[in-house]
């Protein structure tokens, strides 16, 4: 039974690509593929009936390696899950029509044949399911190590003189380690003065200043003078508009005035060479 | 008549989401950076409220224009405890969760139009809207 299907569908497999093609391209207007160049639509197209194809001939012998091998290359392709659902759905039902207009379907042998397509169509879909979500849960992993990797660290620019620049989001699992940070980082480096750049956090809302200030007073008990620097001329009147009190400690513009305002408060100066 | 877009509010990421969103709509109704802070700010607040009190949400934002006036409309919306007493949260420093208690008050003075619709048990709906000048 199998093998006539297999048959059927080799001889018939432009037919049924084409087919393919046109129902997919039906699917959201021409939007379905619009992200591919059209060679590439017309070899990823092969690929996947070939793929596919392959998987009903060992329909009877489909081990898990080769469910593997066949979900792997689709993630690969990089269609969204709902368009490999999509595209699956459209092909079987393609071959089925096509297998019944070429008669090896027909009333005698219906019902085995819904069956095998059942098998057939049942164990790809939930081995695409399941590679797809260990494919996100993979990402998601790997870009919270990637943001922690972004995560503030105190750096030492001068003696008695630490810079944290802060980069990205704030949320409050960040605030946290940059709390820790600053803290450990000031007594480890013996800093008297911490500057806090602010150059690259897009949003300071009142969560935001309310992490800065209390990292700020907390500086302020182990002995040390925080200055929030790099506070952009926008940031600036937000905070202000927002009512926020900033006034309890030093802030400058730039980093460029935080050192120099640092190096003040440290009685030193830089000098030019002769 | 405008064009409206919507993110739910589940998590803190979608805080940032929210964020994200309003400050293209922003950009594509013509504010400049300064405008631009002031609505992605609100934004801010708006939704990590909802996160915060409410659980979940919605923010919801639509440019539109009228009588060739153009601007922005932020709608944030939740179904959670409400604000029992409104007065009281609109006074700089009133938080009940530690906070600075600047977040309504701010939200307010950052934008033009500020109306809130809060009922005990049922949800609070607060709308916001800046003019583009
Ligand atoms: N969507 C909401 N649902 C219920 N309560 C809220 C909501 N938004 C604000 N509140 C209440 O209003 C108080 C003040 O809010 P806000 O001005 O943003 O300051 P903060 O968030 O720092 O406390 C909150 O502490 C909370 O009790
Ligand atoms: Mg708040």
């Amino acid at each position: 039974m199998n093998k006539r299907m297999t048959e059927g569908i080799n001889q018939n497999i432009d037919v049924i690509i084409e087919r393919w093609e046109i129902s997919m391209k039906e699917e959201k207007g021409k939007n379905f593929f619009h992200f591919m160049p059209s060679h590439l639509i017309e070899k990823t197209s092969r690929e996947f009936a070939a793929l596919m194809t392959s998987n009903i001939a060992e329909i009877d012998v489909v081990t898990p390696e080769k469910l593997n091998d066949f979900t792997e290359k689709v993630v690969r392709f990089g269609w969204s899950i709902k368009f490999v659902n999509k595209a699956i759905d459209n092909f079987s039902r393609i071959v089925f029509r096509l297998l019944e207009e070429k008669d090896v379907i027909n009333q005698s042998n219906l019902r085995s044949f819904v069956t095998i397509f059942e098998n057939w169509i049942s164990s790809l879909r939930e081995n695409i399911i399941e590679a797809y979500s260990m494919e996100w849960e993979r990402t998601v992993s790997l870009q919270k190590i990637a943001l922690q990797e972004l995560s503030a660290s105190l750096i030492p620019v001068f003696e008695k003189i630490s810079v944290m620049p802060l980069v990205g989001t704030i949320d409050t699992e960040r605030a946290k380690l940059i709390m820790e940070n600053l803290l450990e980082g000031v007594v480890k480096q013996r800093a008297e003065v911490v500057l806090l750049d602010i150059t690259g956090v897009p949003v300071v809302d009142t969560m935001v200043a309310h992490h800065i200030i209390q990292a700020a007073d907390a500086v302020r008990l182990v002995g040390a003078t925080c200055m929030l620097v790099g506070i952009r001329p926008e940031i600036a009147q937000t905070i202000v508009t927002l009512g926020i009190n900033l006034k309890d400690f030093k802030t400058t513009s730039t980093l460029q005035r935080g050192m120099q305002e640092a190096l003040r408060m440290t009685n030193r100066i830089i000098v030019e060479a002769e | 008549m405008g064009y409206r877009s919507s993110v739910d509010i589940y998590t803190e990421w979608d805080i940032v989401a929210a964020r994200q969103l309003g400050r293209n709509e922003a950009k594509k109704t013509g504010f400049g950076t300064v405008d631009q802070a002031r609505i992605t700010t609100a934004i801010s607040e708006l939704a990590r409220n909802i996160y915060l009190y409410a659980g979940k949400g919605k923010i919801e934002i639509e440019r539109f224009s009228e009588n060739g006036l153009y601007g922005i409309t932020i709608i944030a919306s939740d179904e959670g405890p409400g604000i029992p007493d409104i007065r009281k949260v609109m006074e700089d420093g009133f938080s009940t969760s530690g906070g600075l208690g600047a977040g309504m008050p701010g939200v307010k003075r950052l934008m033009d139009e500020f109306k809130v619709h809060t009922e005990s048990g049922v949800g609070t709906n607060i709308t916001i809207t800046k003019w583009l000048r």
